[in-house]
């Protein structure tokens, strides 16, 4: 992009806040935003859906007493932008029909900077053809084992630039890239279908270039997980009871993001989202208080890690991305918050708010919630085991919306009986309550085992907005969980 | 505002005969006024065109869309679109392109909800929060108004408007909250002082909840509880591609239901919402999903219906290639029971306002997890005795709804918010000889 093209984007972000405080907002910020994706979709070596999309466009926040008013407009020109500044504020004044107390900003450092993802290899500069091809193979792959219905495989890339421009001074551009994907095989027995999925459930997403997706080695691995989707019409159902849970790590990523990601979000505290997300059920006045779970637990929010999915270098009110301590040695000491929402609960802003595209009012969104590593391995835990499962990537998910009551299926469980991975088990279920749950952790593995598992379909707001996430974790155990929940 | 059949067309002419195409365009405005602890606090709107397209190469397909309206956008698309299409392999399932037909002739649109301001919606909101003083109001009210055009290179041509307006929202205590939900073609049509007296009503009495031990109760569901209900068995059951997939549950012609069960999808109806016409450019017809409890048909795209042999019923969407076709518009049918009447016929059950955060186990034996959410009672000799906390279910939506275990249906159907969007679904309370509550408040 030329030097001039990229003048005329801050241009329009800069006319956008101007409209905005013409029209009597106390404070504005905008941001032009392209975002370019492609995905393929191949099912049982057919080219399902191919499809590219670019969306681009200017949306602008109006903040005026209680509410923000937000506006976007598709239309890149200084005039649309300048409306849409204007738009946003006009809609922020109707909130003073029902009104509630000024939203307070916390101050952050006013900057001008660019930043860009790190990557080796432009995942759209891969020929297509390629890519096609290596999904297409995949396929064949699971194909080849007997009693396989269904194989299919997906690769998504996103490509996004950001203009950022506040009515404060801030004047920041961002380039950042995604990749990610993956592969299922499903088999379909008389009533009851089995899925196994790599490198996770709805495929693995980090920020990086194709070689965040060739390191995954999915034709090495398609072979074993077809022949585990088949296995599993055929092995035992996963026994109910109480025993030892070892989650895979993707699965304790998604227990992350769902139990501790969601109920530290600040807005969802502060009730902001209640009606629909829900709240939390933690309360701002406990924190540094209140034991979350047992001593080995230790959680940041880091926006900073390389090839994490929810790294940047700027959330979308200007805040330099950081790692924030969310819990240490079991202790509550911190929440995921924007400029108001930590102003409101005397907090440091912690640069977590963004917004989905051009035209999605920017929110509380994790960035990467993970569980720091422990010190053992997933061959040790297991060996360190006398009664409990070993359970393995995401089938279901399901909690409640205080973020307390959690229910989890998984593709996948092996019993571990006096230190032995032994029989397979399928449709493996466990449930429990968030701080008990992780009062029970016991035993983590290493950093060797440890992965930026990334979550691409994170669903909140009205109109309903999808966050890219990611979430550290590597295998780990939790001792007496409610496991094998039937209906 | 672009002529969304103009441009559509001016799609279709780019591409030229350098391929066949089709494209849609949806045009117009969304806004939404979102409020919590009883102000406003968020207020949104845009005007986004979104334009997708996609292109067959000699077999090959490929899509692309843009929300550029602008000649270099549109130009970038259609040579996107190409460049990919001759790239790939032949798409052994492509169908063809939908050939000429019209649509029915419905316009499910109200201006004055178009042209809302956001005078308009916070008045709504303020009627909500005001019916329930000493309480937290949360929620949304949401217009909008919105042009479909489509347009292919066979000829086939439609277009049409659509209109929707909604408030949804909960009052809190500090224990509990309850919620309401109201969605319609027309703004006129929204009380927010009803919504609000109805969620601040069931916050009150839901205050005080006290623990059940898990196990198999009797029900009496609520509209948002049926809702959900349809949801999963329209997306994993009556798709078509699920059934082609052999992971549907349905068996055509099979009594999977009981008799009291009736579902069908029909953009036709008066009280529908949306255009007549999906995105393959297939105008759409009324499906009987389910009869007295027998399953009768599918949901087809065009992609299902010519691997079945048979005519698609106009629900594609975008994206079901991959997913699959959805009925947008479906009904279950009502009953001739009230809730009260339900209610007083249970000696000891539940009633359930809504479930919250639904997940499937497994598509085919359609066993759903998931939570009862802003309201749960207790039911003792025919009257509500008590507020109960959320309980957890584990549950077979099809079993649920088996022979001899609908003891009644209600005469009260109107859309309801399944927690997987409003207005897709309208259906009525239902009063269900079991369900298997699995988890209660402490796990």
């Amino acid at each position: 992009m030329s030097s001039r093209q990229e003048a005329n984007l801050f241009g329009y972000s800069q006319a956008a806040v101007e409209g905005a405080l013409a029209a009597g907002a106390t404070y504005a910020d905008a941001r032009v935003v392209i975002v370019k994706d492609e995905r393929i979709e191949v099912l049982n070596q057919n080219v399902e859906s191919l499809g590219q999309t670019e969306a681009a466009g200017v949306g602008v926040r109006a903040l005026i007493g209680s509410s923000w008013g937000f506006f976007a407009t598709a239309e890149l020109t200084e005039t649309a932008a300048r409306q849409a500044g204007e738009a946003a504020a006009v809609v922020a004044k109707a909130a003073a029909t029902v009104p509630g107390p000024d939203v307070p900003l916390s101050d952050v450092p006013v900057v001008t900077d660019h930043y860009e993802t790190p990557f080796d290899e432009d995942p759209f500069a891969v020929a297509l053809s390629d890519k096609v091809d290596l999904l297409v193979g995949v396929t064949e792959t699971i194909q080849s084992v007997p009693g396989i219905a269904l194989a299919s495989a997906t690769l998504q890339f996103f490509d996004t630039e950001k203009w950022f421009v506040s009515s404060q001074g801030h004047r920041i551009s961002q380039h950042l890239v995604e990749s990610g994907g993956g592969f299922d095989a499903t088999a379909i027995g008389e009533s009851e279908t089995q899925r196994r999925s790599f490198p996770q459930s709805f495929g693995q997403y980090e920020t990086g270039g194709f070689e965040r997706i060739r390191r995954w080695d999915y034709p090495g691995n398609a072979g074993r997980i077809a022949e585990e989707a088949a296995a599993l019409l055929t092995a035992d159902e996963c026994p109910e009871g109480e025993r030892d849970l070892i989650l895979e790590g993707s699965q304790l990523g998604l227990q992350i993001h769902e139990s501790v990601g969601h109920a530290i979000e600040l807005d969802r505290i502060l009730g902001w989202e209640a009606a629909f997300a829900g709240t939390s059920w933690l309360e701002i006045d406990k924190i540094g208080q209140l034991q979350y779970g047992s001593e080995l637990m230790n959680v940041t929010a880091d926006a900073t890690l390389p090839g994490a999915l929810g790294t940047f270098g700027y959330d979308d009110e200007g805040t330099p991305a950081q790692s924030v301590d969310i819990v240490k040695d079991g202790l509550w000491v911190g929440v995921l918050s924007g400029r108001d929402s930590a102003a409101l609960a005397g907090l440091p802003p912690g640069g977590m708010v963004r917004g989905d595209g051009f035209n999605r009012l920017p929110m509380v969104r994790m960035t990467n919630v993970g569980l720091l590593p422990g010190d053992s391995s997933l061959e040790e835990i297991i060996a360190d085991t006398k009664d409990g499962i070993y359970a393995s990537t995401n089938r279901s998910w399901s909690i409640d919306d205080k973020r307390l009551n959690f229910q989890f299926g998984t593709e996948i469980a092996w019993e571990v009986k006096d230190g032995k991975r032994g029989r397979m088990l399928k449709n493996p279920t466990y449930t429990g309550i968030g701080p008990q749950f992780w009062g029970s952790l016991d035993r983590m593995a290493g950093p060797e085992e440890w992965v930026h598992w990334g979550t691409p379909n994170c669903g909140k707001g009205q109109p309903i907005q999808v966050g890219h996430t990611g979430h550290s974790a590597g295998p780990s155990r939790f001792s007496n969980v409610r496991i094998g929940v039937r209906g | 505002m672009t002529d969304p059949q103009a441009l559509a067309d001016k799609v279709i002419a780019m591409v030229g005969d350098r391929a066949e195409a089709e494209a849609m365009v949806v045009a117009g405005n969304r806004s939404l006024t979102r409020f919590a602890n009883s102000y406003i606090h968020q207020n949104v709107g845009e005007d986004v065109p979104q334009i997708e397209l996609k292109v067959v190469v000699d077999g090959r397909v490929s899509s692309a869309a843009t929300s550029q309206v602008g000649d270099d956008a549109l130009n970038r698309m259609v040579d996107t679109a190409l460049e990919s299409a001759r790239l790939r392999p032949v798409d052994a399932d492509w169908p063809g392109l939908a050939p000429q037909a019209e649509a029915a002739d419905v316009e499910h649109w109200d201006a004055a909800t178009a042209a809302a301001d956001p005078a308009e919606r916070a008045s709504r909101v303020a009627d909500f929060v005001a019916a329930g003083p000493g309480l937290r109001g949360a929620g949304y009210c949401e217009t909008i108004g919105l042009t479909s055009a489509f347009a292919n290179s066979a000829g086939q041509r439609l277009t049409g408007r659509e209109t929707r307006a909604i408030i949804d929202g909960i009052h809190q205590t500090e224990t509990s909250a309850g919620s309401a939900h109201q969605t319609g073609v027309g703004i006129g049509d929204l009380d927010g002082a009803a919504a609000g007296t109805q969620a601040a009503a069931r916050a009150r009495d839901s205050a005080d909840a006290y623990d059940i031990k898990p196990g198999e109760y009797e029900v009496v569901l609520s509209p948002e509880c049926t809702a959900t209900i349809a949801v999963f068995l329209s997306a994993y059951g009556f798709n078509a591609k699920a059934a082609v997939e052999e992971q549907s549950f349905v068996e055509i012609g099979g009594q999977q239901f009981d008799p009291a069960i009736n579902m069908w999808d029909d953009v036709t109806d008066p009280r529908a919402l949306g255009v007549a016409f999906d995105s393959d450019g297939v105008p759409k017809r009324r499906v009987e999903l389910i009869t007295g409890g027998v399953s009768k048909s599918l949901a087809h795209d065009r992609r299902t219906a010519a691997k079945l042999g048979t005519e698609s019923t106009g629900h594609a969407v975008p994206g079901s290639e991959s997913f699959g076709a959805f009925p947008l518009n479906v009904f279950v049918g009502e009953g001739d029971q009230s809730i009260d009447e339900m209610i007083a016929s249970v000696d000891r059950g539940l009633f359930v306002t809504a479930f919250n955060y639904c997940r499937i186990l497994d598509p085919k034996s359609q066993v759903v997890t998931g939570l009862t959410r802003n309201g749960t009672f207790m039911i003792e000799n025919g009257a509500i005795t008590g507020a109960l906390t959320n309980l957890r279910f584990t549950q077979s939506f099809v079993e649920g709804l088996g022979g001899g275990r609908v003891l009644a249906v209600g005469n009260d159907g109107r859309f309801a918010d399944s927690e997987f969007g409003p207005g897709f679904i309208h259906a009525p309370s239902l009063h269900l000889a079991s369900w298997n509550f699995t988890g209660g408040n402490d796990g």
